[in-house]
């Protein structure tokens, strides 16, 4: 049951549904009656992506065709553009290895720029040797009409320090996966996100994070704001196996929810079967605090400035954990764009 | 007459707190208001500044003059109205100069005015920083997230010295300040005080007027001003208690 295999046979009945757990509320089987044909070949130009500039090397996929493999070898630093591009009304999927060797590190700005109708599968699988670090920082920006899946298996060693922000305004539908085998050893591991959606969008940020040895640190927060008749959907697992001892893990999830219409899911899990660890969870949804905003306007703010700033100030919380500064930045105008909107 | 309350009646979530208030403060002054809890001295101060929640049934007040309670809290603001809260937000994930200059540049637009230029506000800030003893680096972290009580009133003050409004009222300023906090903050009033500007210190204990030395002083129980007087009023209050106002209001 996967959205490759259904892609592959042309099959929905291999969309996952809302009869499985993990998707129920992000039912593909129940979205999509026949699943598009394979997408073309893209002919023609690419416009320069958002990171272009910043980085030594683009690979781009576009509409699924070609595997990709990025490889960091020992002691190298690597500034790398992944674009995941979809064009018309078709299905494709894609696959992306990444390979970042002992003390390697890898600053990787992820794309999802879509244009159509489609159905886009992409499996990441991202492996960090002893003491690699890599930030990637995911921003998707699929069309309304699109159907995205975007799921990233990330292994860690010890002494590795990978650090991720999703930052998204949601497709049709979108889910963007993240599953992490955190093997302890004083790995590090950040997994962050900002979903910002409106009118019909819909967006899931999912993770697994697995802790199975002694020492490792999990810190993950997340924020969204919906509006219109948007939805949400967080859905966090951590898991701190028997003898993982010493975990310090720390999971937050936060949204405001700015219409009657809009929705937001979430589900924070903590499963720990060791003794001696240090977790935390928190979650919210809610209105913009009316007491903050009163105090904004007395201060002299109109009202539809006041909610921008402190909705962004929401936001800004998780975007000031982005590492790289000039992707810090286009983080923030991205997210000041949708906001004032 | 610079503020001038007439018959205000006003009901929060359908009870009437203020019952028919009515008081004039002109330019240059600064009045007190005193009264035992549940007088309506928060709401008078939410009333004038037009929070949501507190419906105005009756009566009226203006500022110069102009119709305050048909402007938004953002338009009294920009025409002067500063509130102190007696308990102020945090606002997580703004620091405390971004929020001022905010403040001062919608307020200044609102005027008219042109926009402060950066270097212009920093130096203003560290300007009124500095008197109000506020360690600088301090205003760079989100507004009043992590501040004791005492450092969130004196901030209440810096924003109040940064904006320089015409009418102010002070909500409880006293509250959680001890008494070297307590100085610095009436320090830091008394310097706006001014024959263009006005103040409406609202306090439950006699203490604050100690520091800052009212001009005139008003009872406020059952939603009524019940007495007015000179400073000599307050420290009958601070012997005699409350207790024949509220029984004379009831």
């Amino acid at each position: 049951m996967s959205v490759t295999a259904a892609i592959r046979d042309r099959d929905v009945t291999e969309l996952p549904s809302k009869r499985d757990e993990d998707w129920r509320w992000t039912d593909l089987r129940g979205l999509i009656r026949i699943l598009p044909g394979p997408s073309p070949a893209f002919e023609g130009d690419l416009a320069v992506g958002p990171f272009d500039e910043l980085v030594t090397r683009v690979v781009a996929i576009v509409n699924g065709a070609g595997e990709a493999k990025i490889d960091v070898p020992a002691g190298e630093t690597a500034w790398v553009a992944l674009r995941i591009v979809s064009r018309g009304d078709g299905a494709h999927a894609a696959r992306v290895t990444i390979n970042v060797a002992a003390g390697a590190r890898l600053q990787l700005f992820e794309t999802y720029e879509g244009e159509g109708g489609y159905l886009s599968q992409t499996t990441l699988a991202i492996a960090l040797a002893e003491g690699a670090s890599v930030e990637r920082l995911v921003l998707a920006a699929d069309s309304p009409g699109g159907v995205t899946v975007s799921q990233a298996e990330v292994s860690l060693a010890a002494k590795s320090d990978f650090a991720q922000t999703v930052a998204t305004s949601g497709g049709r539908r979108q889910r963007i996966e993240t599953r992490v085998s955190h093997p302890g050893g004083h790995a590090s591991l950040r997994l962050d996100g900002v979903y910002l959606l409106a009118d019909k969008a819909h967006a899931d940020l999912t993770t697994v994070v697995t802790h199975d040895g002694l020492d490792g640190v999990t810190e993950q927060l997340t924020k969204g704001v919906v509006r219109d008749q948007a939805r949400g959907v967080f859905q966090g697992r951590i898991v701190v196996a028997e003898g993982a001892d010493g975990t310090d893990a720390k999971m937050g999830h936060h949204a405001l929810i700015l219409s009657e219409r809009a929705e937001v899911d979430a589900k924070p899990e903590l499963e720990i079967y060791a003794d001696d660890v240090a977790c935390a969870h928190g979650n919210t949804v809610g209105a913009l605090d009316e007491d903050a905003l009163f105090y904004a306007r007395q201060r002299g703010m109109p009202e539809a400035q006041a909610r921008a700033l402190l909705t962004e100030a929401f936001v800004g919380q998780v975007i000031d954990r982005i590492d790289q500064d000039e992707a810090r930045e286009i983080v923030r105008a991205w997210a000041a764009d949708r906001l004032r909107a | 007459m610079m503020l001038s309350v007439s018959n205000l009646h006003a009901a929060v979530d359908g009870k009437e707190i203020l019952k028919g208030l009515t008081l004039e403060v002109p330019a240059g002054q600064v009045h007190a208001i005193m009264g035992p809890n549940g007088a309506g001295k928060s709401t008078l101060s939410y009333v004038l500044t037009g929070r949501d929640g507190y419906e105005v049934t009756a009566g009226t007040a203006t500022l110069d003059g102009e119709d305050l309670l048909a402007l938004a809290p953002d338009e009294r603001a920009a025409r002067g109205v500063f509130l102190s809260f007696q308990y102020p937000l945090e606002i997580p994930g703004v620091p405390a100069l971004t929020f001022i200059r905010t403040a001062l540049n919608a307020q200044r637009r609102a005027r008219g005015e042109d926009e402060i230029a950066a270097p212009a506000f920093l130096k203003l800030a560290r300007e009124k920083a500095a008197a109000l003893k506020i360690d600088f680096e301090m205003l760079k972290r989100a507004l009043n997230v992590g501040f004791s009580g005492g450092e969130k009133k004196r901030m209440e003050i810096l924003q109040m010295a940064m904006l320089s409004p015409r009418f102010l009222i002070l909500d409880e300023t006293d509250s959680g300040l001890d008494i070297d906090a307590l100085r610095i903050v009436s320090e830091g009033v008394n310097a706006l005080r001014g024959p263009d500007r006005a103040m409406l210190v609202i306090t439950h204990y006699q203490r604050l007027l100690d520091y800052i030395k009212p001009d005139r002083v008003h009872v406020l129980a059952g939603g009524r001003i019940v007495a007015s007087g000179g400073p000599e009023l307050a420290h009958e209050l601070e012997a005699g208690g409350y207790e024949r106002y509220e029984k004379a209001a009831a």
